[in-house]
């Protein structure tokens, strides 16, 4: 079994990474105009209310309670300490993971049974959603078999990732673990691995800088008042539509 | 002073005949494709109707526009920076394409494919979406024509400050009346959908003024589409991009005139450049309390071209002299401030329309009458057509102003389009066009005499000067009159893309890389 260990554990998170960036950049350079959330709201909104509100403020919440197990170990580990707060937080986590599924699965249905959806679902849209459905459930299932996740991840997860991170793979922990944990770990290395080809990279052009760019935006061509002027040099800047 | 150039528009809606040629000839060069179907960057709407997409005006619907509550500054009514990151995900306030109409077309193959049977084949629609059989129940002027009618005319949301019997006298019928209003995107000096953009997609040209949406930017976030209060940004479901009317500058920037305005039948379009003072937008918007007093703050940020301290200011700011030309000749200026004839489209959306219109006066003021077949009959041309049911379509002009307090249509109507609601404005403008038109029937017509014909123009505060400039740029103007464009200078406009230099020696189209040598 090691060396289906080696590739899932250690192989496959570093293909799916050179992957994504590779891919992912390549994508925004070359074609641009495919980096779109590709709304499908016009044709249809109002079980994309259910779906895609669910789904989305779900999956923030259970990614960010991921990444901060990942970042601040030690601290999660202090808050799980004390039982009250420990089942307070798993239940909460888990019934986001219930909202995730409830949207993910209202989003495939809207898709697939909805005629005007047709024409603008891809086959990787349905791909997508069907891992990310598998994905979901064996994070269910890790919640329910293997209690107390947010402690474990911190202790087992953790580690791991960063010596993923630091490239020096140490997989003796994380092979130890049940099969289920590691196949829910292996869907996110295949999700991950797969966004530059699907639309899910919208998520890397989320655009938080509207918060701190001004509303109104004026482009000029060119330097307006330098442009006449015999004496300025040539400028090289680009135009900044462009 | 913040001088700038902006490429502005007038449509004069006494010469709109409805005729649709300016939609048929924008789509046909810009939204004929898959996704862009049922967008109409240019459409005409029948007045009093509910327009395209149905009630567009009605901001409680669809949340388009600023608002601005008593001390504060304006903000977006449905979009914005928090309200419109938190709806990213669903924007509650979002048209769907029922709210326009689901695009269609016809199985025409069918009439010459169909196998010879008993019946005549017909061609029967099939969505343009779903490709599947449908039933039409709307189009994109479905409420052409139809002025009275309880689903269309009746449901105008300009009909709300209008008492229950100021509509009915309006719906009349034998007294019903209905005018053109024709729409492009108003390329505003506040444009909302540009502020509601998250990704920064949408961009105001320094140059011209144009508004513009940069496809490879936009990320369908869709705030736009709510954010613009006359619904003129479509969101293109096949590509998953916004778009609008890009007011053809490619057209432009070659001298011609944009392709609605050029192939308008009626000649009611003009297009010139207007300087602006762009340090006052955020006064007018943010400041002025009282929605009736917008019209006149955005005017009074127009500034007169031939003023020497205006022209010191354009030049310190890089606007050329080819530009100042065009903004001194420009026909939108003589309308719109010289003139004081035309006003911009809801004013009280605080977004600065920068497309303005001359309100009509025919359908307002004309009634039926007896006819009088005598006199008139025997100047007329014997090859000029009565008709004999002894009724006249009648535009006199004998009671003078009387007429314009018995308008067929209130002037609050016309004033909740186009002055928030201001009368005094719209009345002030009906009487000047009124006073050209008898001013003009002294001297052609004769059947009024030259002091009365005096004494309307100085009551309507023209000099008969003003009257034949106004009644040659209404009636006879030549296609230069009507589009005074700007050169673009082409030798700046290749360096707006790219810096000519770097092209120099190279290939031509459809290569990505320089002809470098490979590796």
């Amino acid at each position: 079994m090691a060396i289906l260990d080696n590739f899932l554990l250690i192989g496959l998170p570093y293909t799916a990474l050179i992957v994504f960036l590779v891919g992912t950049i390549y994508r925004y350079k070359a074609t641009k105009f495919s980096y779109s959330s590709l709304s499908s709201q016009f044709l249809e909104g109002r079980q994309l209310f259910w779906g895609a509100m669910a789904f989305h403020w779900g999956i923030l919440f259970l990614f960010f309670g991921h990444l901060t197990a990942f970042l601040i170990p030690r601290q999660v580990i202090t808050f799980n300490s004390h039982p009250l707060r420990l089942l307070i937080l798993e239940v909460t986590a888990f019934a986001f993971g219930l909202i995730v599924l409830f949207g993910i699965i209202t989003l495939l249905v809207r898709r697939i049974s909805n005629p005007r959806l047709k024409p603008v679902t891809s086959r990787m849209d349905i791909v997508i959603i069907a891992l990310l459905i598998v994905e979901v459930v064996l994070g269910l299932l890790v919640a329910l078999n293997a209690r107390w996740g947010s402690t474990w991840f911190a202790a087992v997860l953790t580690p791991y990732l960063r010596s993923i991170f630091i490239l020096q793979p140490d997989i003796a922990a994380v092979s130890a673990l049940p099969w289920l944990i590691k196949w829910h770990i292996v869907g996110a290395y295949v999700i991950f691995g797969l966004i530059p080809f699907t639309r899910l990279v919208h998520l890397l052009v989320v655009p938080l800088h509207y918060l701190w760019r001004p509303y109104q935006r004026v482009l000029w061509a060119w330097p307006r008042k330098k442009v006449r002027d015999p004496n300025s040099e040539w400028t090289f800047t680009k135009p900044g539509n462009n | 002073m913040d001088v700038r150039a902006q490429i502005s528009m007038v449509f004069h809606l006494d010469k709109c005949i409805g005729c649709h040629t300016c939609s048929i000839a924008c789509k046909n060069i810009w939204t004929d494709r898959k996704g862009a179907e049922y967008m109409w960057w240019n459409n005409v709407e029948t007045k009093p109707g509910t327009g395209y997409p149905t009630k567009w005006e009605d901001q409680e619907i669809y949340k388009g526009g600023w608002e601005k509550k008593p001390g504060g500054n304006a903000r977006l009514k449905g979009a914005g920076k928090l309200r419109g990151l938190l709806n990213i995900f669903h924007n509650p306030h979002l048209p769907v394409i029922d709210d326009y109409y689901e695009p269609f077309t016809y199985k025409y193959l069918d009439l010459i494919e169909s196998p010879a049977g008993d019946d005549q084949p017909t061609a029967r629609p099939v969505s343009l979406i779903t490709g599947k059989p449908m039933d039409i129940k709307m189009g994109p002027n479905w409420d052409d024509d139809l002025s009275g009618t309880p689903d269309y005319a009746r449901q105008d949301p300009n009909l709300k400050d209008l008492s229950p019997a100021e509509q009915e006298a309006m719906f009349q019928l034998e007294r019903m009346a209905f005018f053109y209003l024709p729409r492009i995107c108003n390329h505003c000096l506040n444009p909302a959908c540009v502020a509601s953009c998250p990704s920064g997609a949408i961009y105001k040209r320094g140059e011209d003024g144009v508004v513009l949406i940069n496809q490879k930017v936009c990320r369908a976030w869709r705030m736009c589409v709510t954010a613009c209060p006359y619904k003129k940004s479509y969101f293109n479901w096949g590509t998953g991009k916004s778009e609008k009317c890009i007011l053809c500058y490619p057209r432009l920037e070659a001298g011609y005139a944009p392709a609605c305005m050029h192939s308008c039948v009626g000649r009611i379009r003009y297009l010139g450049v207007m300087l602006y003072d762009a340090d006052s937008i955020s006064e007018v918007v943010n400041n002025i309390e009282k929605d009736v007093d917008l019209v006149n703050q955005q005017l009074g940020m127009l500034l007169d071209p031939f003023s020497e301290s205006v022209i010191k200011a354009a030049k310190e700011n890089g606007i050329s002299d080819s530009t100042l030309k065009a903004a001194q000749d420009s026909p939108v200026y003589k309308f719109v401030k010289e003139w004081g004839l035309a006003l911009p489209l809801h004013p009280e959306f605080r977004t600065l329309p920068m497309l303005f219109y001359v309100p009509p006066l025919l359908p307002v003021m004309a009634s039926l009458s007896a006819a009088d077949h005598g006199e008139q009959a025997k100047k007329m041309d014997p090859a000029a057509k009565f008709w004999n049911d002894g009724w006249l379509y009648n535009t006199s002009t004998e009671e003078l102003w009387g007429t314009i307090d018995q308008a067929r249509f209130p002037l609050k109507y016309l004033a909740s389009m186009f002055s928030a609601g201001d009368e005094e404005k719209i009345k002030a403008i009906l009487k000047k066009l009124m006073a050209v038109r008898i001013y003009r029937r002294w001297k052609t017509v004769g059947d009024v005499n030259e002091e009365k014909a005096a004494a309307v123009l100085k009551d309507a505060g023209l000099t008969a000067d003003t009257a034949e400039g106004i009644y040659y740029l209404t009636s006879l103007a030549k296609f230069d009159d009507r589009f005074v464009i700007p050169p673009a200078h082409r030798e700046q406009a290749i360096e707006m893309l790219e810096f000519a230099g770097d092209t120099k020696g190279s290939v031509g189209f459809g290569f990505k890389e320089k002809p470098e040598r490979g590796w």
